[in-house]
């Protein structure tokens, strides 16, 4: 296969086997396997206390796992740690900036820490605060900026050495829409220069936006991963959605698509909006055909993709949406 | 969500992202020296904007002063003046020990925050983003030291030593505050808030500094205190210090305080690195 043969060349950014990490009496991971060839986006979609944040801090020496094993980049976790650090960077889910500090002053400093001379740090600085729309904040505070500076001006102390493994901790959690693609955009332009990045999401659409592979994690343990569309394809090929023309022909239409898609018809409450899940769009075209030779009107019809949110009620029997909020914890 | 500050329209600046990823060859990492540095920098940075963290250097020196000197002074040993130059040397100890365990807070403080955990994915020598902290923090200890014989001096404090033994004084001080901020970057490590740090702090400085011979003479002491208040280590700094400014000092004082802090150093820089290694 082609992927294959790219993988051989390239190799892998992040290969881990049973990532296990325990705390009190909870599994917080539950045998992680993860396998992220280069140059790519890996998301790692799940609720509120899934264990995503635990599994980026084992990955990036912070923590040691309790079991299991991990290599980034061929670097064992356990022994390379110092060679494992070199090549990678993290945006940990709270801002990791000194927050008394300017913006540049930030910068600065983590340049220097990169180890570029004071002058050489100084003029990275500044190309990263332009490069993120931060130039005029540049002299401000950093507990002075707003929430999506704050997370531009993390992931820009992220790269001031353009690393080769990026992981990034709930990027947009909290961030307006806007902001949002402000970070989309930079997380795609690093990418393109051949950055693998591992990024965790409780939105279901920013890992469709952005991740070449998901893995969907629920309680520690991963539950399904694949391509976006791998995972919709799991759930079937979407919702097929009628609208009638009149609500008197309910009941018939109704009974024709149970019959055709094999599957419960929803009706709403305005009582000519029917919805059903279609295993395939064959019969989609035949319950639409039937439909006009029993003389049923329709108003709109539509063949939706499944949401990633139906991927996870799906999988775990609960909505992604209904997870309780965040809570922090050290 | 907190409040959107956004004062002259910067939020939404446009992002060029590709201009942000960096040309040339990768640096190499940081000789700890050069990564010492840039800690030390930051924490002369946080100084510049939060002033406020200079009061206990400053204001704590002359507020203790001026409350033993004239509260108590005059009660123990009849006349200030005279009492003065005993108290000082040991007030002095007193005084930059107990600053010595803000260091242990600000630590706490970047772990709550994520900074810590950004210092220790660099490539990094990690004990360098504690010394140089504590590089500063000596420079505190250093204008505490000042502020405190300065207002001394005014008061009427003659040190018999001198100039050359009262900077031979706050040599030694330097030295051993140095060496003891090592417990509290561990302990900083290990609590969970500062609140319960402050606690074990005070827990730790209080009876130090107050069993010891800095205002009292332990011969007037019962034997079973006096044994203790002669091994604790601010009473062996107190003397040095009182011996180097009155001009009577030892070489085996002075010895004795590089002994003592150099087991504290010994003992509890290895301590906190590991536990800054290992925190979870
Ligand atoms: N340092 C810790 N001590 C105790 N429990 C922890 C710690 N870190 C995480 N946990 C627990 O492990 C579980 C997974 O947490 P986390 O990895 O932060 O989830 P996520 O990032 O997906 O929200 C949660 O139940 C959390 O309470
Ligand atoms: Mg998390």
């Amino acid at each position: 296969m082609e992927t294959r043969k790219w993988e051989q060349a390239n190799g892998l950014a992040v290969e881990a086997t049973g990532l296990v990490k325990v705390y009190g009496k909870e599994r917080a991971v539950d045998g992680v396997d993860l396998v992220i060839p280069r140059g790519t986006v890996y998301g790692f979609l799940g609720p509120n206390g899934a264990g995503k944040t635990t599994t980026i801090r084992m990955l990036s020496t912070l923590i040691q796992p309790d079991d299991g094993s991990a290599s980034i980049f061929g670097h064992d976790l356990k022994t390379e740690s110092a060679a494992i650090k070199s090549r990678i960077s993290l945006t940990g889910q709270y801002a990791s900036i000194d927050e008394d500090l300017t913006g540049i002053e930030n910068l600065v400093l983590i340049s220097r820490l990169m180890g570029y001379t004071t002058k050489e740090a100084k003029q990275r600085a500044s190309e990263l605060l332009l490069a993120f729309g931060l130039e005029q904040a540049a002299k401000r505070q950093v507990k002075k900026y707003s929430g999506g500076m704050r997370r531009r001006i993390d992931i820009a102390a992220s790269i001031v050495v353009t690393p080769d493994l990026l992981f990034l901790d709930e990027p947009t959690t909290g961030l307006d829409p806007r902001s949002r693609n402000q970070v989309w955009e930079i997380v795609r332009a690093l990418v393109g220069t051949g950055t693998t990045v591992l990024l965790t999401t409780q939105n279901l659409e920013e890992a469709d936006q952005l991740a070449d592979r998901i893995a969907v994690i629920n309680h520690g343990k991963i539950i399904a991963e694949g391509t976006s569309s791998e995972l919709k394809a799991s759930v079937g090929t979407g919702t097929l959605t009628v609208q009638l023309l009149e609500a008197t022909d309910q009941s018939k239409a109704a009974s024709i698509i149970e019959q055709k898609l094999g599957a419960a018809v929803h009706v709403s409450t305005d009582g000519v909006t029917l919805s059903a899940q279609a295993k395939d769009s064959s019969i989609v075209a035949e319950a639409l055909g039937e439909l006009g030779k029993e003389k049923i009107g329709i108003s709109d019809f539509a063949l939706g993709r499944p949401s990633l949110d139906e991927v996870f009620l799906t999988l775990t029997g609960q909505s992604a949406s209904d997870q309780p909020t965040e809570e922090e914890h050290s | 969500m907190s409040v959107q500050i956004d004062q002259d329209h910067t939020e939404y600046q446009e992002v060029h992202p590709l201009k942000a990823v960096a040309g040339g060859k990768r640096p190499d990492p940081p000789s700890a020296m050069a990564s010492t540095m840039a800690f030390a920098h930051r924490a002369l940075l946080r100084i510049k904007h939060v002033p406020e963290q200079m009061f206990d250097v400053t204001v704590f020196p002359i507020i203790f002063l001026l409350m033993f000197t004239y509260l108590f002074g005059g009660a123990i040993a009849g006349s200030t003046g005279e009492y003065l130059q005993f108290l000082l040397p040991g007030i002095l100890v007193m005084t930059v020990s107990q600053i010595t365990m803000y260091t242990g807070i600000d630590l706490n403080n970047d772990i709550r925050k994520g900074i810590f955990d950004r210092f220790r994915t660099l490539p990094i020598w990690l004990p360098s983003a504690l010394i140089g902290a504590l590089l500063v923090d000596v420079i505190r200890y250093s204008l505490a030291s000042a502020i405190m014989i300065g207002l001394g001096l005014i008061l009427g404090f003659r040190p018999e030593g001198g100039a050359l033994g009262v900077v031979g004084a706050v040599l030694v001080i330097l030295l051993f505050s140095f060496s003891f901020s090592w417990i509290w970057t561990a302990a900083g490590i290990i609590m969970r808030s500062e609140k319960s740090l402050m606690m074990v702090s005070f827990l730790v400085v209080f009876p130090l500094t107050f069993v010891s011979n800095v205002f009292v003479d332990p011969s007037t002491l019962p034997s079973w205190l006096q044994g203790f208040v002669n091994i604790n280590p601010i009473s062996i700094l107190a003397t040095a210090v009182r011996g180097l400014m009155h001009g009577n000092g030892t070489w085996e004082q002075v010895g004795w305080v590089v002994v003592v802090s150099a087991i504290f150093v010994v003992i509890f820089a290895p301590l906190t690195m590991y536990l800054y290694r290992r925190k979870e």
